[in-house]
């Protein structure tokens, strides 16, 4: 499975864009490779790949539901169903086509989340999908994935593609930074990202909440000597266990990080497994509160419920501080 | 299969609905014995479908989106030899596979239905692929008039005609009941023909029970070249069991050894 990305995309992107270059290079060899929109081609970054191969584009207009019921009966007969939809509408929505007919009929619908989180910042809670791992979590039979940056996407949607299962992978709207200057861990859905090593704390974070635990991560070894692990925890489920497994033993602490509730997602996740193997270590779930979401842009939410460089660092010296 | 035949037929598969519902003591026997006689003519008459090619891309599919009613569909998939009939007698017992809906795991069918609203945009998605792949097999969905308010109904019914899915066929069974009353009191969808015809659909009506006519229509799809066919089965309710029609207590109704036996008498009359 080789890397696809073209030159000009190394450029850090959107993920989106990524997305998008990657299923133009999948349907250049698949004519079976289907991509369905809700109106939402444009911000989905598909307008190319619709100029390209017409046919391989189905538009069901504003409406959900029969999105991803339509992208199943594709599905059904061999098409390699890409069902793409902003993360708010599409897990909320159609979470009924999801459950039905998607994850329990076993019809390999590649759900595609797009602007997911708070990337429509100011749009306000309708807009926002912070509830996505929460609700696809209690799903049987389906895969959910956050990469955090333009290499982890293009491989998830590589490997998506070959799976040939129910998969939801949602993405961010702003361009992120290339991890891999930092990793030589490569991706594989189901294992997580050893982005950067250390024994002091881990952040396990996902999406794009990858860059900033990096940043704070790095703040902490300049100002304090802290030599703090971060894994790209990128896959949700199944959850590397095996993985959390070891830096519940080996690191000091731990910190999750996402861009959902912290109800329910990656952090729960991670105690609930944690807990019930008998790992008592200090421990956090850094994420959106359970209130109405601070209005302003993506990076302002970030910034207000510190899910940034400067409050990820906090939260760690603050979790490293209870120990002492 | 000769209209005479579908008679015959018509009669064992009510018969046998009865039976494994009250072999399970449970199932939708109502809306099972309205949509019997149309289940009948697809799988003798209309579907290119079979034990033998239902691996095949090419197959035609049926998918019920009524998907309670799936006492009737099991029968019929029995007789037609997708798995021996005795397994009915497992019907809704632990861990058996023949339960209270239509799931994969039971040979011959093609979605797992039972939620409200489904089978339609799936239908639009399979035939939708057929058109892509310039393959001839067609698309049969069964709805029940209770589930039209669902609103993917009505947004797959927009996508099959933008996209002039003539390969596909919607049957509505209208049985005018559904359980808390009568269709036109819960939520009136009449008139329905024109909603489906201002939708761009072609739309027939047909009676039901009338196993000649519903040949005759079904043989006829596509009912117009370029547009996805409705046809209206007007239905009754419990059809064939005189104490069961237009009678909503039988819409999930388990006759008890007294009425079970008036009704094979009436059946088998």
């Amino acid at each position: 499975m080789g890397n696809v990305l073209t030159d000009d995309l190394q450029v850090t992107k959107p993920n989106l864009e990524v997305f998008s270059a990657t299923l133009q290079h999948l349907a250049t060899g698949d004519r079976n490779v289907v991509v369905i929109t809700s109106d939402s081609r444009g911000s989905g970054k598909l307008v190319p790949f619709g100029k390209k191969y017409p046919t391989q584009m189905v538009e069901v207009g504003i409406a959900e539901q029969n999105l991803v019921g339509v992208a199943a009966g594709l599905a059904s007969t061999g098409k390699k169903a890409f069902a793409v939809s902003p993360a708010c509408f599409l897990t909320a929505r159609a979470l009924e086509q999801i459950k039905n007919d998607v994850a329990y009929s076993d019809n390999p619908v590649r759900l595609i989340g797009i602007s997911a989180g708070v990337s429509y910042g100011a749009l306000g809670s309708t807009h926002h999908s912070l509830h996505d791992f929460a609700a696809l979590r209690a799903i049987n039979n389906l895969k959910i994935v956050a990469p955090a940056d333009n290499y982890e996407t293009e491989q998830a949607i590589l490997q998506a593609y070959h799976l040939d299962q129910p998969i939801y992978l949602r993405f961010g709207k702003k361009p992120m930074p290339l991890l891999t200057e930092d990793s030589t861990d490569s991706f594989t859905l189901g294992k997580g990202r050893v982005v950067r090593r250390g024994q002091d704390l881990a952040f396990i974070a996902t999406g794009e909440t990858v860059y900033p635990a990096l940043m704070a991560a790095q703040k902490l070894k300049s100002e304090r000597n802290l030599d703090i692990a971060v894994v790209s925890m990128h896959t949700i489920k199944p959850l590397d266990t095996e993985l959390l497994q070891y830096f519940a033993a080996n690191a000091k602490a731990i910190v999750t990080v996402e861009e959902h509730s912290i109800n329910g997602g990656l952090g729960e996740a991670c105690a609930s497994f944690l807990l019930q193997h008998d790992y008592r270590k200090p421990f956090k779930i850094v994420g959106i509160p359970d209130e109405y979401t601070v209005t302003g842009s993506q990076i302002e939410i970030f910034n207000h419920y510190g899910i940034s460089e400067v409050g990820l660092a906090d939260a760690a010296l603050t979790l490293l501080n209870t120990m002492t | 299969m000769i209209v005479s035949e579908l008679i015959a037929k018509s009669k064992e598969y009510r018969q046998k609905i009865l039976k494994y519902i009250v072999g399970a003591n449970a199932g939708h026997t109502g809306g099972s014995l309205s949509c019997i006689d149309i289940l009948n003519v697809l799988y003798n008459v209309v579907l290119n479908v079979s034990p033998d090619n239902f691996e095949s891309p090419d197959r035609d599919r049926y998918i019920q989106s009524k998907g309670h009613c799936v006492e009737a569909l099991f029968v019929v998939l029995a007789d037609k030899g997708f798995f021996s009939e005795g397994d009915l007698n497992t019907l809704c017992r632990y861990q058996s596979h023949y339960i209270g809906h239509p799931t994969r795991k039971v040979n011959g069918v093609e979605q797992n239905t039972g939620a409200l609203g489904h089978g339609l945009p799936i239908s639009v998605g399979t035939a939708l692929a057929a058109k892509m792949d310039e393959k001839n097999y067609r698309v049969f969905t069964l709805l029940g008039d209770g589930e039209l308010p669902e609103g993917s109904n009505w947004e797959a019914a927009l996508t099959a005609a933008h996209y002039k899915l003539d390969n596909l066929c919607a049957i509505l069974d209208k049985n005018n009941l559904q359980i808390t009353g009568s269709t036109a009191d819960v939520c009136n969808t009449d008139p329905v023909d024109l909603k489906f015809e201002s939708f761009g659909w072609a739309v027939k009506h047909v009676d039901g029970h009338d196993l000649a006519a519903i040949k005759d229509a079904l043989e006829s799809v596509p009912f117009e070249v370029g547009k996805p066919s409705m046809l209206i089965a007007h239905t009754v309710k419990g059809k064939g069991v005189s104490f069961m029609e237009h009678n909503i207590s039988w819409h999930h109704g388990v006759p008890n050894e007294e009425q079970y036996a008036q009704a094979v008498a009436e059946l088998s009359a």
